[in-house]
């Protein structure tokens, strides 16, 4: 009987440590793993850790703002229709999914334009509006320090399948793929910078170079410019499919959003 | 320029706008053995050209995966082996060879072939039918990197 407790203390003991060196700098724990914050410099660290500097929390005000809104020809708010944010939590941590009713996957701006178009009967909200963007923040936000857990539901499968194709697929006239870069080449220096593992957590970021939020897609596109691939169209379906495999590739990890990258 | 700027135009990864040459492949590099003996040109290169050629992230991309002897270009890469030596290590021959196509020797390089337009997939539109570099360009790169003795 003690043994027995014993060994659940143990095991609840390992979780914990497990979770604490996914949240932080990976202090000797069996997952090596790195989250894209942990290979930028201490200033920009601090700045992502506080509410106060982290310029990604001005969206997520805004997206407050949003959500208490009505909008479109409902005349309903996010809120009236799922009340406190709060219930919110957990679910970008378990995004993309197969919304009821749709055989396909969507990402969580998918979603929210889906509740958007279909519940408010507000027009759609393009790509990298600010008000998608803030949105997307404020949900997100809810999730900050909850393991990424994708669903499962078996007919993400073959979506993911093909998201891993794409990631292993050399394109572009520099003829690279994501995985040499991300897999094969993370940690070392691609001219002055460090490579990132490419985990999807800190998603949408605020980048400095942006000077201003953007989405998971938008990071995609721009290693795909990097490459001189030509980037998928902005509603195409390999974004989510390349979202998935990565949000499987990160199971576990913590989400860190809004994200602040240089 | 500010850090963040100065990476993006590092990377190129805002703009795409570098130098991107319409070729004519008619005449195929002559390879013999794990060489192409002859200039692409015919002519020989210039190593001052090429030398701005390597040292330039938007136009030879070199130093993106590779340090070379070049001081005033602060942030090289470390993906690949260091272009200094290099002129001691190969002839012209290999070094033009492996800059125009380094698939031909290894299959599975990284390299990307500065030369070679077929066989590859999703290449962005302004970039479509055109190499890396230009066969004048190639031939100023190995010039250069002729000069790089230990
Ligand atoms: C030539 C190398 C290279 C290739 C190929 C490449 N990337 Fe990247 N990627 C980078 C670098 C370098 C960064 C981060 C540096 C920066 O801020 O620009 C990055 C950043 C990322 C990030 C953000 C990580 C974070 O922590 O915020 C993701 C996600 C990503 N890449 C995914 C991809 C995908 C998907 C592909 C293929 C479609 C790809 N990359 C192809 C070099 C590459
Ligand atoms: C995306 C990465 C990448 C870029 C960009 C790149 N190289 Fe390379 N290069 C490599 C790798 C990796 C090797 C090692 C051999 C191999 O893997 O085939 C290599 C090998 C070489 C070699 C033989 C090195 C030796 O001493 O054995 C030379 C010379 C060379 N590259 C020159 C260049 C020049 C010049 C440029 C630009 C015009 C360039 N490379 C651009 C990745 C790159």
């Amino acid at each position: 009987m003690i043994a027995r407790h014993f060994g659940i203390g143990l095991a609840i003991v390992f979780i914990a440590s497990y979770a604490l060196a996914q949240g932080m700098a990976d202090k000797g724990g069996t997952d090596k793993r790195r989250s894209g914050t942990q290979d930028m410099g201490g200033v920009l660290q601090k700045m992502q850790d506080d509410d106060t500097a982290n310029p990604g929390m001005l969206f997520v005000q805004l997206g407050g703002e949003l959500w208490g809104k009505a909008s479109g020809a409902s005349g309903k708010s996010c809120a009236d229709c799922h009340g406190s944010v709060a219930s919110m939590k957990g679910v970008a941590a378990r995004y993309p999914a197969i919304p009821k009713g749709a055989d396909a996957p969507v990402d969580l701006e998918g979603r929210i334009d889906l509740c958007r178009t279909a519940n408010q009967r507000a027009g759609s909200l393009t790509s990298e509006s600010r008000e998608l963007l803030a949105l997307t923040a404020y949900v997100a936000h809810q999730s900050r320090g909850f393991p990424i857990t994708p669903p499962d539901d078996p007919r993400l499968a073959p979506f993911r399948a093909r998201g891993e194709k794409l990631w292993q697929a050399r394109q572009g006239q520099l003829n690279l793929s994501c995985a040499i870069c991300h897999d094969d080449n993370a940690g070392k220096k691609l001219a002055g910078v460090t490579i990132p593992e490419a985990h999807p957590t800190g998603y949408p970021i605020y980048r400095l170079e942006w000077q201003t939020l953007g989405s998971l897609k938008r990071r995609l596109r721009n290693c795909l410019a990097g490459i001189r691939a030509e980037p998928y169209a902005y509603d195409a379906p390999e974004y989510v499919m390349l979202d998935l495999f990565l949000m499987d590739r990160a199971r576990g990890m913590m989400l860190e959003s809004p994200g602040v990258r240089p | 320029m500010s850090r963040p700027g100065l990476l993006a135009a590092a990377l190129a990864l805002a703009a795409p706008a570098a130098v991107a040459q319409q070729v004519d492949l008619q005449v195929a590099p002559q390879i013999v053995g794990d060489a192409i003996p002859a200039s692409l040109t015919g002519q020989p290169g210039a190593a001052a050209r090429g030398r701005a050629i390597v040292a330039n992230r938007g136009v030879g991309l070199c130093l993106l995966c590779h340090s070379g002897p070049i001081v005033e270009e602060r942030f090289q890469g470390d993906l690949a082996p260091n272009l200094a030596g290099a002129g001691s290590r190969w002839s012209e021959g290999q070094l033009r060879l492996r800059i125009v196509d380094g698939s031909r020797l290894n299959a599975d390089t990284i390299m990307p072939p500065y030369y070679r337009t077929s066989g590859l997939r999703r290449v962005a539109r302004n970039f479509q039918g055109k190499t890396i570099l230009s066969a004048a360009q190639i031939e100023d790169v190995v010039a250069y990197l002729a000069t790089l003795k230990d």
